[in-house]
């Protein structure tokens, strides 16, 4: 660990900050791009499994 | 080959599921060597002290951040005289990134700020016309969110992002052709003279590269769950009908 001296706590908090948010974003957009996945996959086995009239 | 074989969503799913997997790899390798080498490995700045290291934050961030308003800017003017949705899709999918790049640039510069300048905010030219960047990605957002008619929202969402490019150029160029306020010139420029030193240079530009391809990653992963969900509503008005 590097010595940030008087400025410690100012340095770690935008690093933290900063990481949380990063990983949400992708955290959100990785869950948001499952469930479409999963929904859109489901319609359409809905869809091919349906019988035709 | 031509650019517009793109807008085709089919074309676009399978080539961008084939682009994802490596810049997403590419952008954490060089967030990582980028952030832990400027953490790690970097000098604290004369005046700045170890502040100086919140700049592989807040730099590349806020780079990001009107980056990606010109990106939806470009994707806007497509979708306008085009009329492709694959691009309305990527500028609504792009938002939330540039919304989330416009926060860290802000938090990290209060806090920067509050060391250097005695304060977290001030009504500085780069600063507010910053906050305003910020409430423009929230209205293109909720304006998106507020109407029905994709067509519509992309329209209408397409226009406030024209207006909103002449804030996220003036976050741009603020800095230069405004003097009196509280925030330092640019730290990267074309002249060399202007550059932040070589030893904060270098890692600062793997933390750029890290989140430029970043926001490339997540734009394409968001476009294709646009995609998606687009299909999917599609499908279901079909089975309705039937």
């Amino acid at each position: 660990m590097p010595d940030l001296g008087k400025y410690a706590d100012t340095v770690l908090s935008a690093y933290a900050i900063s990481i949380v948010i990063l990983i949400g974003i992708v955290a959100v957009s990785v869950w948001q791009a499952r469930q479409a996945r999963a929904r859109l996959e489901d319609i359409e086995s809905r869809r091919n499994t349906k019988p035709k009239t | 080959m031509s650019i517009w074989e793109y807008a085709n969503p089919t074309r676009f799913m399978q080539t961008s599921g084939k682009l994802l997997p490596a810049v997403s790899v590419l952008s954490f390798v060089c967030l990582v060597v980028g952030l832990i080498w400027g953490f790690f490995f970097t000098p604290d700045d004369y005046r700045q002290g170890s502040t100086v290291k919140i700049i592989y934050l807040h730099v590349p961030s806020a780079l990001m951040a009107i980056n990606g308003w010109l990106m939806m800017l470009v994707t806007s003017l497509i979708w306008l005289v085009r009329r492709h949705h694959v691009s309305a899709l990527a500028a609504k999918a792009a938002a939330p990134v540039g919304l989330t790049m416009t926060i860290i640039a802000l938090v990290t510069g209060a806090i920067w700020g509050q060391p250097m300048w005695g304060t977290y905010w001030a009504w500085d030219p780069r600063l507010t016309s910053f906050l305003i960047l910020f409430l423009f990605y929230l209205g293109y957002m909720a304006l998106w969110a507020a109407i029905e008619n994709p067509d519509t929202a992309a329209d209408l969402t397409a226009v406030l992002c024209l207006v909103g490019s002449v804030f996220a150029l003036l976050s741009r160029y603020a800095v230069n052709f405004w003097n009196q306020g509280l925030h330092q010139g640019a730290s990267l420029s074309l002249d060399k003279e202007e550059n932040v030193a070589d030893v904060f240079f270098f890692p600062l530009l793997v933390a750029i590269a890290g989140f430029v391809l970043l926001f490339l990653a997540l734009v394409l992963l968001r476009t294709r769950t646009e995609i998606r969900i687009r299909r999917a509503g599609a499908l279901i008005a079909r089975e309705r009908l039937s």
